[in-house]
């Protein structure tokens, strides 16, 4: 993985909760990887696909906590063994874009827990989630480097 | 914007603002030059979705790869991966 200097471009933050979170993830990761490699043979790729997603999004929540929003309502999700989903398309105003009205409202549809967030929370809330999911996409790609070579 | 809560103020919206804008990599942050609120919000909700197109696509490469696995080298890339961490 990556040194330990941030390198998700945010100066003013050094990204110390970040660095611990990091290794956190990677072995959760990885764990769950290697189960998943242990226990499906038999079953398709797709469904080997979906574990793997899900074992994504929850070493990015299990690595995150409960100190955030976001977190807490990926938690929940995984918990409740609900299928993870995260819309795609562009909810299709009536009207064109009303300035930040409408965006706001997509913001809140893809940040876990975004619906019951206040705009000031939302902002906030988007910035982690964004440093995480980074950080989880640079993690899988680095397996996938390893794993190919 | 709509919202519960207390009402942010400009200033924390600025801020915010420029807080998200750089988290933005810098090749989007090139396409909304000086942003606008709007703008930026639709350009992070854009680069959220490109995230969550991304581990779905990893998730499929990574599950073809584990297919042509035999059930020894896991344990030696994810250990190699551990290490280079």
């Amino acid at each position: 993985m990556e040194s330990k200097s941030s390198t998700t471009g945010n100066r003013d933050n050094p990204n110390r909760n970040l660095h611990g979170s990091k290794t956190m993830m990677a072995s959760h990761f990885l764990r769950a990887l290697f189960r998943i490699q242990q226990t499906s043979t038999s079953s398709s790729s797709a469904g080997r696909s979906r574990r793997i997603r899900r074992a994504a999004y929850a070493s990015m929540a299990y690595s995150a906590g409960t100190r955030r929003a976001w977190s807490r309502a990926l938690l929940r999700k995984l918990r409740s063994r609900a299928r993870l989903r995260f819309p795609r398309r562009l909810s299709r105003a009536a009207t064109p874009q009303r300035r930040d009205m409408d965006q706001a409202q997509v913001l809140r549809k893809l940040v876990p827990g975004g619906p019951s967030m206040d705009d000031c929370k939302l902002l906030e809330e988007t910035a982690d989630y964004i440093r995480f999911l980074t950080t989880q996409v640079r993690l899988m790609q680095t397996v996938m480097d390893s794993i190919s070579s | 914007m709509s919202g519960r809560g207390r009402r942010i103020t400009d200033e924390e919206i600025n801020e915010l603002v420029s807080k998200l804008q750089s988290l933005l990599p810098e090749s989007r942050r090139r396409n909304i030059g000086r942003a606008s609120a709007s703008k930026l919000l639709k350009e992070t909700c854009s680069y959220i979705k490109s995230l969550h197109r991304e581990v779905d696509g990893l998730s499929d490469r990574l599950s073809g790869l584990m297919a042509t696995m035999d059930s020894d080298s896991p344990q030696a890339d994810i250990i190699r991966s551990l290490l280079r961490s």
